[in-house]
């Protein structure tokens, strides 16, 4: 017999984590624009202090309006909760804060957004903590890299900047057998088009600055525990599982069981790193996860038409989008993304940097900027602009030709996207041809 | 905190604080395929108020040892045994659905050891419903689903969990993915077995106190009645909200009926 039914993912995406406001019946999410919150008495409020009762003391911690959007978000990812963050990035660093110590080493995929390799390769290696980066199209990569000092395996759900599809199911039993958590930046897929956890990612965050917004006015990001990694079985996370000085001496798993991770992010990694999302920054995201299943399946149709017509353009070397047969991934892709592979993509024109630059200034309809997942369509020539200052040596050893160009593909009609690349193609040719 | 009892290895939350004998103890037994930390805000606000709290994982959960008992009857044994362990001699008792029906039995067994018995959650029978005894028979996937869906109350899954950030369904799923195959379905039949329930009523000398969710779709409120009513001088809260997880689901509301039931005991 089939069990009861769960709600679906369009449903929760309009309705998880909020219920209509009890004081005035407002339908939409308040924006509760408050730092603190009036105690009851003076008892409610040691209560509140020491975890003996559920309720908000101060905005760093937690906020109405915030906790809804953590709320939609664990349950659209099937995950136990979540925590928003100022930024993807911030969600990143507190995943890492929250388990790792100075000494402990993580093992990366190489196909990372930069700002991921700045922080893993660079800044944590100021504060002790190592990273190796491996080639995440071999998953065995991964296992030959692990230390005993390893305590987190981390990669990309589509990785930047050649949408490598990472084998999650693969490496995630990897990164068990190793008695350490699978991390996931899940930004470029969102759960509609993939929710890790299904697939054995324990811990995944997205720069909900992206598709999750959609309308590019809001940084954020979200960290989701699946709530699945045994931190007590593992035996390698004292920070979850021992008393902690820092914390009234409180062993977060005996505590809280599933929530331990969550309980520790929240009560630690909020209040004294403090990269907290405000509540109007948590409205705005929520606006855009509220039609999230109607855009992703747009963005990934008009996505597809984009990559057919440039596949065969003369002036296009190679498309980089795993439903491509020549993708390397394509197979992968098959089984873990049957709903496609989002919409950001790389492709590489022939004509080097100065075609590549005619091309960027000749369109009129895509947006030229550093950033993806936006209801606009979007573009950026790596050479030319965040990687200028590289030789075409160094370019190829990060997987960019001086021709590669990325694209963001938004919800503008999709005739409209194609006559814009068809016209600067065009005129890239020309510039070519007087060259 | 660890304790053998049986010869196995057992363990009981006592929200980082050593027992104390000159403390009044309140014993937390959970219900079906759960944990001690089903009660966590609950158990820890009294470990900080004066309380021993000896917040069980019942046989085969969480982090105690050995397969799960298979009767009612079974488990309200080893707990008087654990506290012969934990060398009390007394205690309350607050039961959840399952250790609900543990602590009734308990207190029908050794009254003279039960001070005060909270009943959260319960009802007699506590009937199991066949599809759920089967898929729980077969570790199937769709016993895991009816344990959280029917564990909660139908708003639910839309959202307002009342632990900033948490989602309630996902937080049952993620518990349940942890247990030993056979666990579930031991303890769903354990509670669908269990024949004693007014009887042993019957023979309760200490206060209750009944709260239950107005919403519960796995033990409604009705089901309590003839158990309430079974039991002299029982009183009943009906929590309008809740479903069938009160301490997820209203843990205020839980805690304060509680604290009001227990500072009846000391004349506050």
């Amino acid at each position: 017999m089939a069990g009861p039914k769960y709600p679906g993912f369009d449903t929760l995406a309009l309705h998880a984590g909020q219920s209509p406001d009890a004081t005035f019946g407002a339908r939409a999410v308040p924006i509760y624009a408050t730092t603190s919150y009036v105690f009851r008495d003076s008892e409610h409020a040691a209560s509140l202090f020491n975890m003996e009762r559920a309720g908000h003391v101060y905005s760093r911690i937690s906020n109405p309006t915030v906790a809804v959007l953590e709320e939609r978000m664990a349950a659209l990812e099937g995950g136990v909760g979540a925590i928003a963050t100022a930024s993807g990035q911030a969600a990143l660093h507190l995943a890492v804060a929250t388990i790792l110590d100075a000494g402990h080493h993580i093992v990366a995929s190489n196909s990372l957004y930069g700002g991921s390799h700045n922080l893993l390769g660079y800044t944590l290696r100021r504060f002790g903590i190592e990273t190796t980066f491996v080639n995440p199209r071999e998953p065995q990569n991964f296992k030959r890299a692990i230390r005993p000092n390893t305590r987190l395996v981390f990669g990309e759900t589509l990785g930047n900047p050649g949408l490598d599809v990472l084998d999650i199911p693969a490496v995630a039993q990897i990164a068990h057998e190793a008695g350490v958590p699978l991390l996931v930046d899940a930004t470029f897929t969102t759960p509609w088009l993939m929710k890790p956890f299904e697939h054995g990612a324990d811990l995944l965050y997205h720069s909900a600055t992206k598709f999750l917004g959609g309308h590019g006015v809001a940084i954020g990001g979200v960290l989701v525990d699946s709530g699945r990694f045994d931190w007590e079985a593992s035996g390698k996370f004292p920070q979850l599982t021992a008393p902690y000085e820092g914390f009234h001496g409180m062993d977060f798993e005996e505590e809280s069981g599933t929530r331990a991770f969550l309980l520790r992010a929240r009560r630690e990694g909020l209040r004294d790193f403090g990269a907290c999302m405000a509540p109007m920054t948590a409205f705005h995201i929520l606006q855009g996860i509220e039609t999230l299943h109607l855009r992703m399946p747009r963005h990934v149709e008009s996505t597809r038409k984009v990559v057919t017509f440039l596949d065969r353009h003369e002036m296009v070397e190679s498309v980089a989008y795993p439903e491509l047969a020549s993708h390397p991934d394509h197979a992968l892709a098959q089984r873990l993304l049957p709903r496609g592979c989002g919409a950001v993509f790389s492709f590489s024109m022939k004509g080097g940097r100065e075609a590549g630059k005619q091309f960027i200034e000749s369109l009129r309809v895509f947006s030229h900027l550093a950033n993806v997942g936006d209801a606009k369509s979007l573009v950026i020539h790596p050479a030319s602009t965040t990687h200028y200052r590289m030789s075409d040596e160094d370019l190829s050893k990060a997987g960019i030709t001086a021709g590669t160009v990325r694209l963001s593909i938004g919800l503008e009609e999709a005739e409209d996207l194609l006559e814009d690349l068809d016209r600067a193609l065009a005129a890239a040719q020309r510039g070519m041809k007087g060259a | 905190m660890e304790f053998t009892v049986d010869g196995r290895k057992v363990f009981a939350y006592t929200a980082a604080h050593a027992l104390d004998a000159a403390k009044p103890t309140i014993v937390f037994a959970h219900g079906a395929g759960l944990d001690h930390s089903w009660f966590g805000l609950q158990s820890r606000y009294f470990g900080y108020h004066g309380y021993n709290v000896l917040a069980v994982d019942l046989p085969g959960h969480g982090r105690s040892e050995r397969a799960p008992l298979a009767t009612i009857e079974a488990l309200a044994d080893w707990v008087l045994r654990l506290l012969d362990a934990a060398k009390i001699e007394r205690a309350s008792l607050v039961g959840h659905s399952m250790g609900a029906l543990t602590a009734l039995e308990c207190a029908a067994r050794r009254p003279a050891r039960v001070e005060r018995i909270a009943f959260l959650g319960v009802a007699f029978p506590m009937r199991v419903s066949p599809a759920f005894l089967d898929a729980a028979r077969n570790n199937e996937q769709a016993a895991y689903d009816m344990e959280t869906i029917w564990g909660h109350a139908p708003q639910v899954p839309l959202g307002g969990n009342p632990n900033p950030g948490m989602w309630m369904y996902g937080d049952t799923l993620a518990r349940l993915a942890r247990l030993r195959p056979g666990v579930l379905y031991a303890d769903l039949k354990a509670c669908n077995d269990y024949a004693a329930g007014l009887e042993s009523a019957a023979k309760v000398r200490c206060p209750a106190l009944f709260v239950l969710g107005r919403r519960d779709r796995m033990t409604p409120p009705m089901g309590a009645q003839a158990l309430a009513a079974a039991i002299h001088g029982a009183r009943t809260v009906l929590l309008a909200p809740s479903g069938h997880s009160l301490m997820a689901e209203a843990p205020d509301a839980t805690l304060d009926a509680l604290i009001g039931f227990f500072r009846e005991a000391v004349g506050a």
